[in-house]
C-alpha cells in the first residue's frame, strides 16, 4: 500500500497571532511552526500501517522552502520520503488540486490529510482532493482498519459515530481518535538523524489557481472586563444572565 | 440567477442551523437581487422553512439518500445549483456540510468560503468576513470564481423570522454513486449534543476526578445543555473523547458556555471564544480563563455548583 500524508505547516497552538503590512499578512515574526496537529495523528496511523503492513509513507506540503524544517520532522518520525511543491497555498482549492496532481502521478492508494489546519481552518482540503481524484472519501475519521483493498472506518457524525466500509483508493480527513494521543510519536535522535539522508523532493507546481484571496484580517473586537459575582451570592449571577445577558 | 441554500436535516428533523441558513440566504439573497431557493433532502415537512424566507422550497426524497453521504448529497446540490443557475450557494457548519461544501466547490468550479461570520460586506468584489487562525482572528476572503459557496459559521448570523409565501416541488435528482456503505450508527440519544447546544456546561481538571461528574450533569440538565470538557479530562479518560472541546476538539458556538475548573489555556480558549456568553467558575482569581470570561466567581466548584442547581431549579420554576 503507498500512503501519501498531506502536511500542512502551522503556527504552534500557543502562538499569538498578529498582523504587518497595514494588516494584511500573517506577522510570523517569533512563531514557531510545527506539523498540523490533526496530520500529526495520520502520520502516526501511517506509521502503524508502515510497520504492521508493509506500507510506504511519502508525505508532502504545498508551500515554500520555509515549510522543509517541518516536512524534516515528519521524516524523523519515519516517513520514507517528502515531496514540498514549490508554491504559495494561496487557497484550500489551489492546494488541493496540486496535491492532486502529486497523488495520480504517484499512484497512491490510500491519503491521509487532517481534517483541518489550524492556520486558515478551511476544512475543505481533503473533500476537494477526494472529488478531484475521484477517490472514496471519509471524513472526521477516528479510526480505520485496511485489508486488502478493503477498509473498514468509524467517523463522528452529530451526537456519535458511524461505522462505514469502503474501498482503496480513498482520501481520509481524520482526528484524533485515528490514533490515540498518548501514541502519538515524537523524533527521537536516529530519527532525525536518518531523516536527513532521506529524500526531499522539490516539484514545481501545475500552476493551479486559486479561487480565494485575503484582502485583509482583523482581530476579535477586546472584550470588556469580567463581572464578578461574589460566590455568596449567586442569584445576582441568575439575575445577570436572565436579564442582562439574556441566555437563560 | 439565484441563491441556493442548503437546508440539512437529521432524521427528516431540521437542524437548527438550517433556519439560520436560510434566515442568512433570504438576506443576501436580497444583496444580489436574486431569487432565493432551498433544497432540503428527505425533510418531514419543509413548509416550516417558509417562516425564515423560504420561497421556493425544492425537496428530494430517496431512501438511497439516508444516512447522509458526502458525495451523494454533493451531487444531488450540484444538479440543482446548475438547474437553478446559482451563483452563490449557502451552507450550514454542521458535520455533514463541512464534507459537503468541499465537493460541490470542485463540481461547481466555485470558490468557496467557509466558517464565513457575517453578510457579505461587498458584492463586489464578494467579500466575507471567516473565522481564522482557530478563532484568534479573521480574514477578510474575496471569492474570484462567477461561482461562489458559502459555509456559514453556526450562531454567527442568528435565526430570523420573516414569514413567507411561496411553493414547495418535488426535485427529481439523479443520485449518484456513494463509494461508501453505511454499517451502523451509534448516537447518544436523549442528550443534546455540542453541536446542537444553546448552552454547553464544561468541566476541567479541577473537578479532581470522573466520580465529581454528576453534579455538572445536572447542572447541564437544569439548564437543558450538553455537557463538555478540557483536553486532560478526556486524555486522562474521565469523560468521552467526543466531549472534549478547544482548538483540537470540539468548536463550541453555544449562547452560553459555563466553564467549571478550567484554567483558560490559549487552547482551549481558541475553540469555545466563537461562545457568546461565556461564565467562569474557578478558586484561582488568576486563572487565565477570568481575562476571556464575561461573568465569573471566584469560588470552589463543589461548594459553588450544588447551591447554583437549587438556585436555578427554583429560579425555572418561578
Ligand atoms: C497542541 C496542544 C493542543 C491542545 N488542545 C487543547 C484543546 O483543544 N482543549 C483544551 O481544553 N486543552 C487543550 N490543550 C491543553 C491546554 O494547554 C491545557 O493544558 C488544558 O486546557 C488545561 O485543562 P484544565 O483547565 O482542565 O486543567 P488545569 O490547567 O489543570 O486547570 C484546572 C483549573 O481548575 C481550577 N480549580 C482547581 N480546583 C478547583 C475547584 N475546586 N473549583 C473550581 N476550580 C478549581 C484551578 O484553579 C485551575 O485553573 C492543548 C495543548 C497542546 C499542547
Ligand atoms: N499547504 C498544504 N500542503 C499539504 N497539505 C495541506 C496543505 N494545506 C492543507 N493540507 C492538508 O489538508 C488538511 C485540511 O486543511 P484545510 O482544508 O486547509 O483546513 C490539513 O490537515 C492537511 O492534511
Amino acid at each position: 500500500m503507498k500512503i501519501l500524508v498531506c502536511i500542512s505547516h502551522v503556527p504552534d497552538t500557543t502562538s499569538k497571532i498578529n498582523f504587518t503590512n497595514n494588516d494584511a499578512e500573517f506577522d510570523k515574526n517569533g512563531v514557531q511552526f510545527v506539523i498540523n496537529p490533526y496530520d500529526e495523528f495520520c502520520l502516526t496511523r501511517a506509521m502503524w500501517f508502515k510497520e504492521k503492513q508493509g506500507a510506504t509513507v511519502t508525505v508532502v506540503n504545498v508551500g515554500g522552502t520555509e515549510t522543509e524544517p517541518t516536512l524534516r520532522k515528519a521524516l524523523a518520525i519515519g516517513a520514507d520520503d517528502a515531496i514540498r511543491v514549490n508554491t504559495n497555498p494561496a487557497d484550500g482549492f489551489l492546494v488541493a488540486k496540486e496535491l492532486a496532481a502529486v497523488v495520480k502521478n504517484g499512484g497512491y492508494d490510500l491519503v491521509l490529510a487532517g481534517k483541518e489546519s489550524a492556520d486558515y481552518n478551511g476544512q475543505m482540503v481533503p473533500g476537494m482532493l477526494a472529488s478531484l481524484t475521484d477517490f472514496n472519501f471519509i471524513n472526521g475519521c477516528v479510526a480505520m482498519e485496511v485489508e486488502g483493498t478493503s477498509v473498514t472506518a468509524k467517523r463522528e457524525i452529530d451526537g456519535g459515530n458511524q461505522t462505514v466500509t469502503t474501498n482503496l483508493p480513498l482520501v481520509v480527513g481524520g482526528q484524533k481518535g485515528i490514533v490515540e494521543e498518548k501514541d502519538l510519536r515524537i523524533p527521537n535522535m536516529r530519527g532525525i538523524m536518518m531523516a536527513r539522508k532521506k529524500p526531499l523532493q522539490v516539484l514545481e507546481p501545475t500552476g493551479a489557481a486559486a479561487s480565494t484571496s485575503i484582502s485583509s484580517f482583523e482581530k476579535p473586537v477586546p472584550k470588556g472586563a469580567v463581572k464578578l459575582v461574589d460566590a455568596d451570592n449567586l442569584d445576582e449571577l441568575i439575575n445577570l444572565l436572565h436579564n442582562e445577558a439574556k441566555v437563560i | 440567477m439565484s441563491v441556493l441554500v442548503f437546508a440539512d436535516s437529521t432524521e427528516g428533523k431540521f437542524k437548527k442551523t438550517a433556519f439560520e441558513v436560510v434566515s442568512y440566504g433570504k438576506k443576501v439573497a436580497e444583496q444580489l437581487e436574486s431569487n432565493l431557493v432551498v433544497l432540503t433532502i428527505n425533510a418531514t415537512d419543509a413548509s416550516e422553512l417558509h417562516k425564515y424566507g423560504a420561497t421556493k422550497i425544492l425537496t428530494v426524497a430517496n431512501d438511497s439518500l439516508s444516512p447522509f453521504n458526502a458525495k451523494q448529497y454533493a451531487a444531488v446540490l450540484t444538479q440543482v445549483a446548475n438547474k437553478e443557475n446559482a451563483t452563490v450557494v449557502v451552507v450550514d457548519s454542521s458535520i455533514d456540510s463541512l464534507y459537503l461544501a468541499p465537493i460541490v466547490a470542485v463540481n461547481l468550479e466555485a470558490g468557496y468560503a467557509s466558517n464565513t461570520v457575517a453578510l457579505p460586506t461587498s458584492t463586489s468584489p464578494f467579500t466575507v468576513k471567516r473565522k481564522a487562525f482557530s478563532n484568534k482572528a479573521f480574514s477578510n476572503t474575496v471569492i474570484t470564481t462567477d461561482k461562489k459557496i458559502i459555509g456559514l459559521a453556526k450562531n454567527s448570523f442568528g435565526i430570523h423570522e420573516n414569514p413567507a409565501e411561496g411553493t414547495t416541488e418535488n426535485f427529481d435528482a439523479e443520485i449518484a454513486t456513494s463509494g461508501i456503505k453505511s454499517e451502523s450508527i451509534e448516537r447518544v440519544t436523549g442528550k443534546v449534543t455540542i453541536a446542537d447546544a444553546d448552552t454547553v456546561v464544561s468541566a476541567g481538571r479541577g473537578l479532581k476526578g470522573p466520580e465529581n461528574w454528576p453534579m455538572i450533569e445536572e447542572l447541564a440538565e437544569v439548564l437543558n445543555a450538553a455537557t463538555a470538557c478540557s483536553k486532560p479530562v478526556s486524555d486522562l479518560g474521565w469523560r468521552p473523547h467526543s466531549e472534549h472541546v478547544g482548538q483540537t476538539g470540539k468548536p463550541v458556538a453555544s449562547n452560553l458556555y459555563i466553564a467549571i475548573g478550567i484554567s483558560g489555556a490559549i487552547q482551549h480558549l481558541a475553540g469555545i471564544n466563537a461562545s457568546k456568553v461565556k461564565v467562569v467558575i474557578n478558586t484561582d482569581p488568576e486563572a487565565p480563563f477570568f481575562k476571556a470570561a464575561d461573568y465569573g466567581v471566584v469560588g470552589d466548584a463543589f461548594e459553588v455548583i450544588p447551591q447554583l442547581i437549587e438556585k436555578l431549579k427554583a429560579f425555572k420554576a418561578a
